[in-house]
């Protein structure tokens, strides 16, 4: 570039080195103005239309819940089933922001998450743990599996009675209940992830050096995550029926304990709005783990 | 990048009077009998065979998986007793860590031995660099082509600077020409670390093609049936394995190893009857039509 041929002779040196730079560069770079928000917009469309379809589907599939059962309560049905006494969702909507600002029914729910906090997140820490345990040393597999193998068939709220007597207050046996229902899942899912570790990947890492503690951390755990999320979410639901099932049995308090109140103070539209309430707040938790669990394994995600 | 792979001692493999049966309920299964191979350092050495016997018995024996029956392994004069990265390996799966990225895959040998996590993306990135991948080094193994896995493979073993480097039919689940690309790559870091290499494979082509040495297998249980050293200068190119000098080698091993695909296939095919196969010999014999 500073040779002097072109300083002294520009206008001969300069179409060449123009065309030299320039030729090859239309080719490569896009073209300088942005594509318009029409054309960004159909692009959109057209990579998410069957999203948009499904959402849209979904959408239409709920209003036509809502009608018929709309229907279905304004003109009290009896077709074996019987509507006569079932609430409407207007009614159910009304009794709804009635709801939002009691006091009361707000703490049904923060006592029923809080139970589900505490018992299943007891559950996940001593499952997960346990069970890749389990999954590694088989002297401890061999000592409690037996044991875990008669007590998991038994339903959480077959402990009711049990819990009751073994627990000095009402809550600790909720949130005991709550708890054994999560462990199993969750303990189970753990195990069936570790056996299923693949034995190559074990071996790779110990030709590179890794040791017992290290194979169990950067190749069995990860390993297992999926299943250990797996666990996780099925353990998540039947913390929920189990919970539900003990605060209608035993509770003074809770979603579960809210529902049942309803059907015995005939306020049926409250029963509608408790069975609302339980369903969301499933769904919300399941939706949290989920969102874990991409967090935590990104590998996965697409 | 020298200081990663500074490797002063060169890795010599040495397997005397091997043997190796697996425990069935059947009773003893003898894999490999009566077996003696050696390495030298940075030296490229294969070992071919028929299909079962005893190929990958004896890799994972040399890189500590499995223990002789008889016999014994040592590695520059010490025996061999469990896995350790000293000896990498490569794997026909790939067995890439799922969960880490191509660079945390590379990182792993220098994680587990405790260097700083500043140093050892460093060196990584240098690696990737050399085998072409530093583009994917934030990628997951998932989103790789096989020959990209393969090659995150082997820069990985070669990570911490290993005396020997085993490999187990790398590039066997590749398709032809991603294979002969790989074969390069590896010749290339073979020829610049200096390290010693031990290859199994299926593909007599590719041994001979590799290597300085190649050992050929007998059928189960497998013994060395011969040991062909491949004189062609190097380096090699690609139009090399058109010369009278590979072919004549080719041609070698070909009949070797069909002798011995033909015991393993015996029974087989015995049992099937040859009217079963439809195969008309016509007075030759059954070496000659396979
Ligand atoms: N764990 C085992 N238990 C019993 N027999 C085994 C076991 N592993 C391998 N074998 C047998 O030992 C023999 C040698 O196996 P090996 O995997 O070493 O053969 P190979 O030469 O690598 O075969 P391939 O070319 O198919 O990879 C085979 O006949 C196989 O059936
Ligand atoms: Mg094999």
């Amino acid at each position: 570039m500073s040779s002097p041929a072109l300083v002294r002779h520009p206008e001969y040196s300069m179409p060449v080195t123009a065309i030299a730079e320039a030729g090859p560069a239309p080719a490569v770079t896009p073209p300088a103005t942005p594509p318009s928000f029409g054309t960004l917009a159909l692009r959109w469309y057209r990579l998410n239309q069957g999203r948009l379809r499904a959402t849209a589907i979904g959408i239409a599939s709920l209003l036509a819940f809502l009608l018929v059962w709309h229907l279905l309560t304004t003109y009290r049905v009896v077709f074996f089933v019987r509507f006569t006494n079932v609430p409407s969702p207007l009614a159910v909507y009304a009794s709804f922001s009635k709801a939002i600002h009691d006091p009361k029914f707000l703490m049904h729910i923060l006592l029923s998450c809080r139970r589900i906090f505490i018992g299943f997140s007891l559950a996940a820490i001593i499952g997960v743990p346990l069970g890749l345990i389990m999954g590694r040393f088989k002297l401890v597999h061999e000592i409690i599996f037996p044991v875990a193998e008669v007590l998991r068939p038994i339903p959480a709220i077959a402990w009711v009675p049990m819990a009751i007597m073994l627990w000095p207050t009402n809550e600790q046996s909720i949130v005991f209940i709550t708890f054994l229902g999560s462990f199993f899942p969750i303990l189970v899912n753990t195990l069936h992830g570790m056996s299923l570790v693949d034995p190559v990947l074990v071996r790779a890492a110990q030709c590179l050096g890794a040791r017992e503690r290290s194979i169990f951390r950067e190749v069995y755990f990860p390993a297992s995550l999926p299943h250990i999320f797996t666990g996780l979410t099925v353990g998540m639901g039947v913390a929920w029926v189990s919970l539900i099932a003990a605060e209608m049995i035993s509770g003074q308090y809770g979603i579960g304990y809210f529902t049942w109140e309803a059907y015995s103070l005939v306020q049926y539209a409250d029963i509608a709005l408790g069975m609302i309430a339980i369903g969301v707040l499933g769904l919300g938790s399941s939706l949290l783990i989920r969102g874990a669990g991409q967090l935590v394994m990104p590998w996965r995600s697409t | 990048m020298s200081e990663v792979l500074a490797n002063t001692s060169k890795g010599h493999i040495e397997v005397r009077n091997f043997s190796l049966a697996y425990e069935t309920i059947e009773g003893p299964v003898q894999a490999v009998t009566d077996t003696q191979i050696h390495v030298r350092p940075g030296e490229f050495v294969s070992i071919v065979g028929p299909s079962g016997c005893g190929k990958s018995t004896l890799l994972n024996a040399v890189a500590g998986f499995l223990k002789p029956t008889t016999g014994i392994v040592t590695v520059d004069g010490e025996r061999v007793n469990g896995p350790s990265a000293e000896r990498g390996m490569v794997f026909q799966q790939y067995s890439l860590f799922p969960w880490k990225t191509v660079r945390e895959n590379v990182e792993f040998g220098l994680k587990m031995r405790g260097m700083p996590r500043s140093q050892r993306e460093r060196a990584a990135r240098t690696l990737l660099g050399l085998a072409g991948l530093e583009a994917f080094e934030k990628h997951y193994p998932e989103k790789l082509s096989g020959g990209m896995k393969q090659r995150v493979g082997i820069v990985r073993a070669l990570a911490t600077g290993p005396k020997v480097l085993l490999l187990d039919e790398p590039f066997g689940a590749l398709d032809a020409q991603t294979r002969v690309i790989m074969q390069q790559i590896l010749t290339n870091m073979w020829q610049r670390l200096k390290i010693s290499v031990l290859f199994v494979t299926h593909d007599i082509d590719e041994a001979i093609f590799l290597s300085d040495r190649v050992y050929c297998m007998t059928a189960r249980p497998g013994s060395i049936k011969a040991e062909i050293p491949i004189p062609l200068e190097r380096p090699r190119q690609q139009s090399m394995m058109m010369s009278s000098e590979f072919l004549a080698l080719r041609r070698g091993l070909m009949s070797l190893i069909r002798e011995e695909s033909l015991k393993a296939m015996g029974g087989e095919i015995n049992d099937m009857g040859m009217q079963g196969l439809n195969i008309e010999l016509h007075g030759h014999s059954l070496a000659d039509v396979i």
